[in-house]
């Protein structure tokens, strides 16, 4: 009986888009793929990592600021909120940064353009703190909010850089134009820059102006990467199936369309 | 036990707004638009409250040490005085809240956004020098882009701007798109950790 409800559910315009019916199909078979990497036994298996740059020049950079006695400086960019995938995985590593921020007795500042980032943050900033072992070490006042105004945060953290001189600054999230003011500041400034961001328009401008950048998906794999998390690590693993799978539909649509130029199951 | 209910939360909201993307009914719809649109605009005017607060606090507490004091002092005013001109004089296109906005703030956004063209200037300087092979392709594509989209179309020869278009519509787009699709199943990936609870940093904590 539920399973005719759910036909019936489906097959009634009014309650289902047909319209979006490959839409649904693939995002069933990407569930499948997270869920069976993610919980799998014999998936979880021990499998490569190809090493990331940017990442492995996070403890550098934290390092680098604690030696010399400068803060770090970590901001979201502009373009994001937290209803952004880009924005959680920058979180992922908000989170590490802080915990070895924490160990290492580092002041770390996080200006943001959105209120309700802040209070993530300094929620997430506050627990790696417990986390490393010194709760007292965490200061609510590095965590704030700037202005929702595009060139109003840029000029805020602009200065920001100019004046406290950071050692490392880390750009990680959606940036739109302030991305190349922010990176040039903190070069000018002598501060090592990780960069990493969604958007492929600003990614070019962090590639010439920054040390180290995250180019697409390497930014999602920040979390299980610094964590070590097989969890974490899993979902990689489930990004590489997709594009394969991706791959093979792309072959067999450019096959097929040379054959039968007329064809269109593919547009979808 | 907070973090639970939080979790469970978040994994019915997401379920219900994956089951309503496929829906056309009116009251699907409209559960959809209350949820994305009228939920967050609470949740945003509160934090917002939280956020102005911190930041009057923050900025006290730099005035009353001496750090940047006059920078201090005036964004307080700065963020004092918009909301009481509005509040009397209202925001109409002849209030004085008007006038501070097109005659200051922005002027200043564009002095802002003006400090780009020099900041591309010296990040190109640094990033477009023929060091490596791949530094010099680089060069070589970004000199090819600049010649022609400049107004010398007399002096530069067709063939640049073909040459060029062809860089930015073949594997300038091809390797845009590989990275669009890096992101998108990244950001998939990532949207599943969250709604199943195997990410659980933006809760706190990771475990």
């Amino acid at each position: 009986m539920g399973a005719i409800v759910i036909i019936g559910t489906v097959l009634d315009p009014s309650w289902f888009d047909m319209a979006r019916l490959p839409t649904l199909v693939a995002a069933i078979i990407s569930v499948l793929v997270v869920l069976y990497t993610t919980f799998h036994k014999r998936s979880r298996q021990r499998f490569k990592l190809r090493e990331i740059a940017g990442l492995k020049a996070v403890e550098e950079a934290i390092g680098r600021a604690t030696e010399m006695g400068r803060p770090l400086l970590f901001t979201p960019g502009w373009g994001g909120d937290i209803q952004r995938p880009t924005t959680i995985a920058s979180m992922n590593i908000l989170s590490h940064v802080a915990r070895k921020t924490a160990q290492y007795d580092c002041r770390l500042v996080y200006p943001t353009h959105d209120p309700v980032i802040m209070t993530v943050a300094q929620e997430v900033v506050r627990e790696a703190c417990v986390q490393a072992g010194f709760p007292d070490r965490y200061n609510a006042n590095d965590i704030f909010y700037v202005s929702s105004s595009q060139f109003g945060y840029a000029a805020a953290v602009e200065g920001l850089i100019s004046r406290t001189k950071p050692a490392s600054v880390f750009l990680l999230g959606t940036f739109e134009a302030e991305s190349l003011i922010l990176a040039e500041t903190a070069n000018i400034n002598g501060s090592i820059q990780i960069a990493g961001t969604d958007s492929t328009i600003q990614l070019s401008f962090f590639i010439v102006a920054c040390d180290y950048v995250l180019i697409g998906e390497e930014l999602f794999a920040a979390s299980g990467y610094l964590s070590g998390d097989r969890s974490i690590l899993a979902s990689v693993r489930a990004q590489d199936i997709l594009k394969v799978m991706l791959a093979i539909i792309m072959i067999i649509a450019t096959l097929w369309v040379t054959v039968d130029p007329s064809s269109s199951w593919w547009r979808f | 036990m907070n973090r639970r209910i939080a979790q469970i939360v978040c994994f019915a909201f997401g379920a219900l707004l994956f089951a309503l993307y496929f829906s056309q009914h009116p009251a699907a719809r409209k559960l959809n638009a209350t949820v994305m649109i009228d939920y967050w605009q609470i949740i945003f005017a509160i934090t917002l409250l939280v956020g102005v607060l911190g930041f009057v606090r923050m900025t006290w507490g730099s005035i009353r040490k001496g750090d940047d004091r006059p920078y201090r002092i005036v964004s307080l005013i700065g963020l004092g005085s918009m909301p009481v001109l509005a509040i009397i004089w209202g925001i109409r296109g002849d209030s004085p809240f008007m006038w501070m906005f097109e005659y200051v703030l922005v002027p200043m956004q564009s002095t802002v956004f003006a400090l780009l063209a020099f900041f591309v200037a010296s990040a190109s300087f640094r990033g477009f020098r023929a060091r490596s092979a791949p530094a010099a392709v680089l060069l070589a594509a970004a000199i090819l882009t600049l010649l022609s989209r400049s107004s010398l179309e007399g002096i530069v020869p067709q063939f640049f701007t073909e040459a060029a278009d062809w860089v930015r519509g073949n594997p300038s787009m091809a390797a845009r798109r590989a990275i669009l699709i890096g992101i998108g199943l990244g950001s998939l990936t990532t949207s599943l950790r969250v709604i199943l609870g195997i990410e659980r940093t933006w809760l706190g904590g990771e475990k």
